[in-house]
């Protein structure tokens, strides 16, 4: 699992299906299953994370799933080693697949042509963000039952952003249609030709009318390397304010990936209002992951030829 | 004596193409002719070859002095030998660098003492390559360079720029510019387009040659002294060559194989696409072809940069740019002349003729000139595998590739320095 673009609408309809025994669990009084039972999934974080890393952990304990746990802070990296070596080293341990977010666009990518267990993205540079997209995807098809001819309104530093990569790739292959809105400088050309209907407008009013979900992204200072946009012009042009939500359709559902900064971005009113998704879309983040781990590492049926040769 | 038989002879700086016979003497050419008959000299087929001058190559690295681990001069010029390549001229981008007359000497009598072909050093434009003061540059011309160059951390002051290329004028050296706006190539690993934005890698606008490309011209016009442009990979840079050189002004250029035969489409996360200038638009593409038909572009020349295995098995961010070429150069050329963009004799020039005149030098097969003579077939197919290259390092994206044509005996100075 290492993006969304290589996937076909089928499989990603099948891992969303999948999701759904996963949320029931989430809602037990006792959440923990015993299917990956003696499996182990490293995870390999090399970017700062609280949120997706928690989340992974957690969905590989309630399966039952062992972690190893590499974070930058601690690694080897901080003393010179190369990826290469530090995820070797991972892998002699013998996780059955490795959890891992990178800097580098492209790293996911970069290892699992390497190793022999399954690589699953969370994140790589200003790529994609494979389960971020998924769980997005299974929150808005929550609340609206379908995901086709939806009007998709992505707000912010959007040519920096792994979210909204991975979200045009999966909404878009699900017939959903685009309109990307923020600084010139984020919001280039090109984006129209990742493949989904897409299209650029300039003032915010504008790219909220007809709205059926809105995604509004955080502004990434750390992946600037020069001076961002002053924060008070942001706020003055960008930032998803009441007023400004009420151009969209009545019943427009409101998704931020998270970490929000309250003020800048958006209005705490509309993180806080009956339009926001951003408590469910952690809860699914958890059902999305429970389900992956299970695809890509859950016990192969006793009849497949893959058993057998394990077996000799 | 050597006798190079039944060869088709084509040489640009002539406008030779005809069957005739070689007759080298030492280290020179003694006679051309139809039919010699010289019973003592040892003889050559070269029956369905074509003999053409020694290719020349105006831009390579070959590590030495500093990082011999990806390259060294023995194992740069053996494979420049297989290339076809007589004589290469390596930038001086080595540690430490070739500012100064002592590495230069180094250098050229390393080559001397090792190399299967000649090595023209580049000398620094400033010292240290720092783009703060001039370097030692009419000593290291007495030492054996045949231009300078800071390649690969091009002088960013026009002012510098200014008096390298004043000073280079008096010396008759010509000023070879990696041209490169800094400020725009800061960070990015590719070019920015579709394609970037679709790997999420940061990219370098196209814009970042054309506007070092537009100052270089105008300081040339400036100056008088000879520039040339190296590695050109855009159509907005190679419409301003095109049009300094209507207006008379002494700017020359090269293209690399890897510009004119890939994209950055072809970019994924593979660091063997990952060269600087970065691999260009299909309308780049388009352009460099034109310009390689229409007469534009001086020279093809192969930025030969090697680097050992461990340091571009990385993240694409974190890979150094450059790929080796040297092998691989005159058979991508040829697939243009297969294609019939180009014809045959251009193809030569631009590998003969053309170089040469960027250095100031003319290179005809004539009798009494140096017996550097490139032999090579328009149909013999092979397959280029990176493992058996005579280059230290393995960093091509051409590995596997087939082609139809190689060189097949390359002839330095009257001795054969590579036989197929």
């Amino acid at each position: 699992m290492l993006g969304i673009e290589p996937l076909s609408a089928e499989q990603i309809n099948f891992v969303l299906d999948q999701s759904k025994s996963f949320q029931e669990i989430q809602r037990h009084p006792l959440k923990k299953l015993a299917t990956l039972r003696g499996k182990t999934v490293a995870l390999a974080f090399f970017e700062a994370s609280t949120r997706t890393r928690i989340s992974f952990s957690t969905a590989a304990a309630r399966l039952g799933a062992d972690t190893m746990n590499l974070q930058a802070e601690a690694s080897s990296l901080r003393k010179g080693e190369s990826l290469l070596d530090t995820v070797r080293t991972l892998d002699a341990m013998k996780p059955d697949c490795i959890v891992m977010r990178h800097s580098a666009s492209g790293a996911a990518d970069f290892v699992a042509r390497r190793l022999d267990i399954p690589v699953i993205n969370a994140g790589d540079g200003t790529h994609e963000h494979p389960t971020q997209a998924l769980l997005d995807a299974l929150t808005i098809r929550d609340r609206r039952g379908s995901l086709e001819g939806l009007h998709v309104t992505i707000l912010g530093d959007i040519l920096h952003s792994r979210v909204a990569r991975s979200n045009i790739h999966l909404l878009g292959k699900l017939g959903c249609r685009f309109t990307l809105c923020g600084p010139a400088m984020w919001v280039p050309r090109e984006l129209e030709c990742l493949g989904p209907p897409v299209r650029r407008v300039a003032r915010i009013e504008e790219a909220l009318e007809d709205a059926n979900v809105i995604f509004v992204l955080r502004v990434q200072q750390e992946r600037l390397h020069e001076p961002a946009l002053p924060f008070e012009e942001y706020i003055l042009l960008y930032q998803l304010t009441p007023e400004r939500l009420r151009r969209a359709r009545p019943d427009a559902l409101v998704l931020h990936p998270g970490p929000m900064i309250r003020g800048l971005e958006i209005d705490p009113a509309v993180a806080d209002g009956p339009q926001s998704c951003v408590l469910e879309q952690v809860t699914n983040g958890l059902a999305v992951r429970m389900a992956l781990l299970f695809l890509l590492i859950g016990t192969v049926p006793p009849d497949s030829g893959d058993s057998r040769d394990a077996a000799d | 004596m050597l006798l190079i038989k039944n060869g088709r002879v084509l040489d640009p700086a002539s406008q030779t193409d005809a069957a005739l016979d070689v007759l080298i003497e030492g280290e020179r050419i003694a006679e051309t002719g139809r039919a010699i008959s010289a019973p003592p000299a040892e003889v050559l087929d070269a029956s369905s070859l074509v003999v053409a001058p020694g290719f020349i190559d105006l831009h390579c690295h070959l590590r030495e002095p500093g990082d011999e681990p990806s390259e060294n001069i023995e194992t740069g010029t053996r494979a420049a030998a297989r290339g076809g390549f007589t004589a290469v001229c390596p930038m001086p981008n080595t540690r430490p660098v070739n500012d100064n007359a002592s590495v230069t000497r180094a250098m050229v009598e390393r080559a001397q003492a090792v190399g299967s072909v000649r090595v023209w050093p580049v000398g620094a434009a400033s010292a240290g390559s720092k783009g703060e003061a001039l370097a030692e540059i009419a000593a290291m011309k007495q030492a054996g360079i045949v231009a300078v160059s800071d390649d690969g951390r091009p002088i960013s002051t026009a002012k510098l720029l200014r008096q390298v290329m004043d000073y280079c004028r008096s010396l008759d050296l010509p000023v070879i510019d990696h041209c490169e706006d800094a400020s725009l190539a800061a960070g990015a690993v590719m070019r920015e387009g579709r394609q970037s934005v679709r790997l999420g890698l940061r990219g370098m606008p196209a814009a970042t040659e054309a506007i070092a490309v537009a100052r270089d011209i105008q300081l040339a016009e400036l100056t008088g002294c000879r520039l040339h442009i190296a590695h050109l990979s855009t159509r907005a840079s190679l419409e301003l060559v095109r049009a300094a050189k209507y207006r008379g002004l002494p700017v020359t250029c090269e293209v690399t194989p890897h510009h004119f035969t890939l994209t950055d489409e072809d970019v994924a996360y593979d660091t063997r696409f990952k060269m600087n200038p970065p691999l260009g638009s299909r309308d780049d593409r388009n352009a460099l072809l034109e310009g390689l038909a229409d007469g534009t572009v001086d020279a093809i020349a192969t930025d030969h940069a090697p680097h050992q295995p461990a340091s571009k098995d990385v993240e694409f961010d974190r890979a150094p740019f450059g790929i080796i070429g040297f092998e691989t150069a005159f058979a991508l050329g040829l697939e243009l002349v297969h294609a019939q963009l180009i014809g045959l004799k251009r193809l030569v020039e631009l590998f003969t003729a053309g170089p040469a005149r960027v250095l100031g030098l003319t290179r005809r097969i004539a009798a009494g000139e140096p017996a550097d003579l490139t032999l090579f077939s328009a149909d013999h197919p092979w397959t280029f595998r990176a493992e058996e290259s005579a280059s230290r390092s393995r960093n091509t994206p051409f590995d596997g590739r087939s082609f139809r044509g190689a060189p097949m005996v390359t002839l330095v100075g009257g001795r054969i320095a590579f036989r197929r």
